[in-house]
């Protein structure tokens, strides 16, 4: 192990990270991998009967039970790796807003289909190439999580790839509607690509991928669809961040009180 | 009771009295919904394209993909066909005689019709 | 549809006569031979099957909605991936089924909107609310229950689109209604709040889903004719007696009273007897005095009037890239 380094993030992990110090900060990066996926599942699962057509339903169910695939796994590790007796269902319907550590970008709310297509692009393009880097990690759960997620997200990122082409190459509604979602949730990308000293530790140790890294690709990316569809590069220079320590956007609230209402009215039952 | 109810379809009982039955497709002005495809899966290596069903798409790469999405949910498949169903030809039902009716005295055409000696092997 | 083959050359050899048609077609029928899309087939028949078909298309995908008002709310992550696992099934059984009622010469999109406009109706049980987490376990218990019931002997209609995607729906069925017990069984073994929501939503749901088996044979005259044809095989009175037979000791094993208090062995028929199913409330949803039906109805319609522009655009797409697109069916 090289020397230990000092890692910030919204929880106290004030230790060096030797073995508790690494444990603690991996716990946060399972959150922050595990809570993205938690949370646009939980989006897109509310979509289930609100599709354009009967076909893409079953489409966004797909997308939806494959997040909801990888979420579970990864808070489960996290739960363990913590050792408070957490299990992934603690984790997901117990913790307080200021607990949950994904991007805002997920938790924006499905204004029309092509905002549900704009958030799956910009996410899937980030999320593949991230996973495809995971699938090394040096924590067997979490490179398991992404051995499997990247043929998962891989049709993630065609179908969004595949819808955007289609919407901004449609009708002029339909491009206008696309473009609009765009510019909507531009601002909120660029948290996708923040690091921070727990992420950069854990990359030295080689159980994270500093998303960073991943930000080229996730350019080139973006660009060549939105070229090839006809729409431009939003060129918004809000930068909204915050989740990753915890904060979220105003709808982020009403989301978990739909999700976790039932589980927390009955404490100790089991489902 | 003035309308009959029956227990039609997999979720009970429906009105089976005053319910539209449609109208012919051919004699519709124009089509409203994405064309229809056909879906051929390959259940593994080893067997033939089997038909499975249809869905609407609006080109053959989405045809593609909804048809991985809704027939292939459970490993169904490890390859996939979509086929617009109006590229299709098919023999005429009426023409069935004729077309198919001759070969039905051919019976050579099948081993069982030969006689082979006892105790005569690989043939 | 997939078109006729274009050359006349040898239909004018052998022209049957509709008289010989319609003997043929009775001749399968009677020989448990399956009738296929493009055979001749008499006139009511024909619509006696797209109604049914279209109206069980449209049952599932208004089935999708009370039981899709809990994803969002699972108490627990595998209930939610589970739920969200089986409401898919449920757009994917009508995807099979408007599929099947598509090869009898009617378009899905016709289809639609005739859901939309309240002249095809769907499965009435639809119509009442989930208002707990309990509703979605009975629902998978009673209601697909009833439904497997239903729907296990159309896996032998004589129509054979209808019977392959049938054949379909039922093996992916089989674990709807085992989750839904399950839910109701961890419910019922669970804190007494839980099992008190588990006992509240039987009570609710077991009437109408008896009621899903369609009035008493002797109101239902007309059936004879779809017996005859092979679309149904067995009566409405026969298959309400065989969901009971087979509901009552699951219940017991459930620790969950029927809500019947006429209910009891009869060891001479080997029967459950069950006491008199109120029509009334029947009829009451059926005309569309339900809880839900004006709900379901512009729920649906939202969603597919929320898509247009999607499926327009998808459409103009399409056209713009027509020569790549038939390049690639080509290739």
């Amino acid at each position: 192990m090289s020397a230990p380094a000092r890692v910030e993030s919204s929880a106290p992990v004030d230790q060096p990270a030797t073995g508790a110090g690494t444990t603690a900060a991996t716990v946060q990066y399972l959150l922050r991998l595990g809570d993205d996926a938690l949370v646009l599942a939980q989006r897109l699962g509310a979509q289930l009967t609100r599709a354009p057509q009967l076909e893409e339903d079953v489409a966004l169910a797909n997308i939806a039970l494959d997040l909801l695939g990888q979420a579970r796994p990864l808070l489960a590790r996290a739960g363990e790796l913590e050792g408070r007796g957490r299990d992934e269902d603690a984790l997901a319907f117990l913790r307080e807003e200021r607990d949950f550590l994904n991007c805002q970008l997920v938790e924006q709310p499905d204004v029309d289909f092509a905002g549900t297509i704009a958030r799956q692009l910009l996410f899937s393009c980030y999320q593949l190439p991230l996973l495809q880097a995971l699938t090394t990690s040096a924590d067997e759960v979490l490179a398991g999580v992404a051995g499997k997620g990247v043929k998962e997200v891989a049709y993630h990122r065609d179908h969004a790839v595949q819808w955007t082409l289609r919407l901004g190459d449609g009708t002029e509604e339909s491009s206008r509607r696309m473009q609009a979602a765009l510019d909507r949730l531009w601002p909120f990308a660029a948290e996708l690509f923040e690091s921070d000293d727990l992420v950069r530790s854990l990359a030295v140790r080689g159980v994270a991928v500093d998303p960073a890294s991943v930000r080229p690709r996730w350019d080139a990316d973006v660009d060549a669809v939105l070229a090839e569809a006809g729409l431009a590069r939003p060129s918004s220079v809000r930068v909204a961040t915050g989740g990753r320590r915890g904060l979220h956007t105003e709808c982020f609230g009403y989301l978990l009180a739909e999700m976790q209402h039932l589980a927390r009215s009955h404490p100790g039952a089991t489902w | 009771m003035s309308a009959e109810v029956r227990a039609e379809g997999g979720h009970g009982a429906v009105p089976v009295e005053g319910v539209a039955t449609g109208t012919p497709t051919p004699t519709r002005a124009s089509r409203r919904d994405w064309p229809l495809w056909e879906v051929f899966v390959r259940g593994r290596r080893g067997l033939a394209h089997t038909h499975v069903g249809s869905l609407h798409a609006p080109d053959a790469t989405m045809a593609l993909r909804n048809a991985r999405d809704v027939y292939t949910r459970r490993q169904e498949g490890v390859s996939l066909w979509v086929v617009p169903a109006a590229a299709i030809t098919a023999s005429s039902p009426d023409e069935r005689d004729p077309f198919f009716a001759p070969a039905a005295d051919k019976a050579y055409r099948h081993p069982t019709f030969y006689e082979v000696p006892e105790g005569v092997q690989h043939l | 549809m997939p078109v006729t083959d274009p050359s006349p050359a040898l239909q004018a050899a052998v022209e049957p006569d509709e008289a010989a048609l319609a003997e043929r077609f009775e001749r399968t029928v009677a020989a448990e031979e399956r009738i296929e899309p493009r055979d001749w087939m008499p006139e009511a028949y024909r619509k006696t099957l797209i109604r049914q078909i279209a109206q069980h298309a449209h049952s599932e995908i208004i089935g999708m909605q009370p039981e899709g008002n809990w994803i969002t709310r699972a108490p627990s992550l595998r209930r939610k991936a589970i739920l969200l696992a089986k409401v898919q099934d449920e757009a994917g059984h009508g995807l099979y089924l408007y599929s099947a009622a598509e090869t009898l010469g009617v378009d899905r999109a016709e289809l639609l909107d005739l859901l939309h406009a309240g002249r095809q109706k769907y499965s009435s049980i639809f119509n009442y609310p989930t208002p707990t987490w309990a509703d979605v376990g009975a629902i998978g218990w009673l209601v697909d229950g009833a439904a497997i019931v239903n729907q296990v002997p159309i896996t032998r209609c004589s129509y054979g689109p209808y019977a392959r995607a049938m054949v379909r729906i039922c093996k992916e069925e089989s674990f709807h209604q085992r989750q839904g017990f399950e839910i109701l069984h961890h419910l019922s073994s669970g804190t007494p709040e839980q099992h008190a929501m588990a006992q509240d939503a039987v009570d609710r749901w077991w009437w109408p889903s008896l009621m899903m088996f369609g009035p008493p044979d002797d109101a239902s005259p007309n059936s004879a004719r779809s017996m005859a044809w092979k679309i149904k095989r067995f009566s409405n009175d026969e298959l309400r007696q065989r969901f009971v037979d087979m509901a009552v000791p699951q219940a017991e094993a459930l620790g969950l009273t029927l809500p019947d208090p006429e209910l009891r062995w009869d060891a001479e028929s080997g029967h459950y007897r069950f006491g008199a199913i109120d029509w009334t409330e029947f009829h009451e949803v059926l005309r569309g005095n339900g809880p839900c039906n004006a709900l379901r109805v512009e729920h649906r319609v939202r969603a597919h009037e929320e898509g247009a522009w999607v499926r327009e655009a998808a459409d103009a797409y399409a056209a713009k890239h027509a020569a790549r697109a038939g390049a690639e069916v080509a290739a």
